[in-house]
């Protein structure tokens, strides 16, 4: 019998998110590679867009459903998941490396004896072998791991994998769970004022100590408007106050790898670099031509931030 | 009530990393250590606990490492920590390996209220707490930025994407401290120096095997020094042109 491959999909007030669909097609991918039997699962009350994951090659999904579990139970999550895996034999799981990933791979791990390797940025098979990379100290080195156990579980960095489109048919397997294990609950989620998360964003503009003070970031947040993007700060700004950490970009903030990311006023300091030299283009704009910023810059413009960004905005503005 | 912080020794976030000539570890040379960031928060929230609950409440810092770890325990016994207890190993122990050592040790001290930073800045996993908690049958909130204690009740904001998620669970339990739960404070010179009367026990830590196995090490591709495309705001059109045509990503 063909060894089994399980996706974990992450809901989120009732639509699977979009790491949903990187994991049901890199779930999609392993199993061809490996000759595996492919499985999905979700945990929620109802999930309108279910039937999407299989445009990504992902046939059979099951669906664990109970109003109480609307929101994130860790303890509830990690039952399920575990009875589930256990009944179809899972010899593989894979999840996005998001909050929710983050929070119940480990769990899993234990519960199902598997060994795990956490946000991986590429997963190769060489004899049958999962061979993952994923970066550490922030990215300032890649690890090439693999897992000695028999189970294996992954998570994968989010917007890394892009998923690939391959329409298959939708068999979809719906249980209603009886008593979830709530001792664990999510009972409210209150969302953060302003945008997008610079977790989850295409494109960033960040903005630094150049920007002299809390008030004079309305120029990155004008800028990131513009864009669609999310507003990023760095380290020193977080530390004075002038913006909440969350949008900390760097080694004890978030590690980014959005397409386009656009430093203003940021020196780069080697442990911003660390958290989003991986973006694909960046962008710096800043008065110190020696700023370390510039080395890792695809384009950048050595002048004053207060000049150059509503320049930049109204040109953006005027795209179409 | 007995509270356990575990703390980790990694180097300090201002550090070149490079590779060792084995390849498959980073060269320790120059390189200074320095108690893992995020477990300050979490040394801090125990203490603050600590104060909060009164009585006899004592707080028991545990590492998992080598005699270098000495220096991290005695950083958090400077901050108001009672005492503080080693698990010795001279392996590089797997996330699995290091929550199996202070899933035991908790077990032994019978402490039901854990504190641990959310990941430690080196292999920066971010799992070592909800597996500790998976091996007690505990319960775990990570990446917290509040936290409160009511009796047996524990409410939690737990920082995710986009938000907060306000989390209801029940003592035992671990939590993982995110920056911003709190600001940690400073070991005072009375603190340093109560600090050295303070003991730390060392014991071995429970033998694992790694479920990981590291292949290589390597540094990221360095990428090409780009274009400067001016001095001014006369470069944005170039700047908008290029994002549009070349790059493709506006």
């Amino acid at each position: 019998m063909a060894n089994t491959i399980l996706a974990i999909l992450e809901q989120r007030e009732g639509k699977l998110k979009k790491s949903a669909f990187e994991t049901a097609s890199v779930a999609a991918k392993l199993g061809k590679q490996m000759n595996l039997t492919v499985q999905a699962v979700a945990i929620g009350n109802d999930i309108s867009n279910l039937e999407e994951v299989s445009n990504y090659g992902v046939s059979s999904v099951t669906h664990f459903k109970n109003d109480n579990l609307l929101n994130y139970s860790s303890s509830a999550y990690t039952k399920i998941v575990t009875e589930f895996s256990n009944e179809i034999s899972a010899d593989y799981l894979i999840t996005a490396n998001t909050s929710f990933g983050k929070d119940l791979a480990p769990r899993l791990c234990i519960k199902l004896n598997a060994g795990c390797l956490i946000d991986c940025i590429k997963l190769d098979v060489q004899n049958n072998e999962v061979i993952a990379t994923r970066p550490i100290y922030a990215g300032k080195a890649l690890m090439d791991a693999k897992l000695n156990s028999n189970i294996q579980l992954f998570t994968i960095r989010p917007n890394v994998f892009k998923p690939v489109e391959e329409k298959v048919e939708f068999n979809l397997t719906t249980k209603e769970v009886e008593n979830p294990d709530t001792r664990t609950i999510v009972t409210e989620f209150k969302k953060a004022e302003g945008k997008l998360d610079v977790a989850e964003a295409d494109i960033i503009v960040s903005g630094g100590r150049g920007l002299k003070s809390a008030e004079d970031f309305k120029l990155v947040e004008e800028l990131a408007d513009a864009l669609g993007a999310a507003v990023g700060a760095s380290r020193a700004v977080v530390d004075a106050g002038w913006r909440p950490h969350r949008e900390q970009v760097g080694q004890t903030g978030k590690t980014v790898s959005p397409s386009l990311y656009i430093a203003c006023g940021i020196s780069g300091a080697i442990q911003h670099l660390a958290g989003m030299s991986s973006s694909k283009y960046i962008v710096a704009i800043n008065k110190d031509k020696d700023a370390p910023i510039f080395g890792i810059a695809d384009y950048g413009i050595t002048g004053d931030v207060f000049e150059i960004l509503p320049k930049l905005t109204e040109a953006i503005k005027t795209l179409t | 009530m007995k509270i356990a912080v575990c703390i980790s020794h990694v180097p300090d976030t201002a550090a070149k990393i490079n590779i060792a000539s084995s390849g498959k570890e980073i060269d320790p040379n120059g390189v200074t250590y320095i108690i893992n960031p995020y477990d300050e928060f979490a040394v801090e929230e125990a203490l603050k606990t600590k104060e909060t609950l009164g009585g006899d409440s004592q707080v028991v810092a545990i590492s998992v490492g080598n005699d270098a770890n000495k220096e991290t325990i005695r950083k958090a016994l400077a901050m108001g920590v009672d005492s503080g207890v080693l698990l010795k190993t001279e392996l590089q122990l797997d996330s699995f390996g290091i929550a199996k050592a202070l899933s035991e040790e908790i077990k032994s001290q019978g402490c039901e209220l854990v504190f641990m930073g959310k990941q430690s800045v080196d292999f920066d996993n971010q799992i070592v707490a909800q597996m500790t908690s998976a091996l007690l049958d505990y319960s775990c909130v990570s990446v917290v930025v509040n936290f409160k204690l009511d009796g047996e009740n524990i409410t939690c904001d737990r920082e995710i994407e986009g938000g907060k998620e306000v989390v209801a669970t029940k003592l035992p339990c671990i939590i993982s401290a995110q920056k911003g739960l709190n600001e940690p404070r400073y070991a005072s010179l009375k603190g340093i120096m109560a600090a050295k009367k303070k003991t730390i026990e060392e014991k071995p830590a429970v033998e694992t095997e790694n479920q990981t196995e590291v292949i290589g090490l390597k540094k990221p591709q360095a990428k090409a020094p780009g274009r400067i495309l001016g001095t001014d705001s006369s470069a944005v059109p170039e700047l908008v042109k290029l994002l549009r045509e070349e790059a493709k990503v506006i």
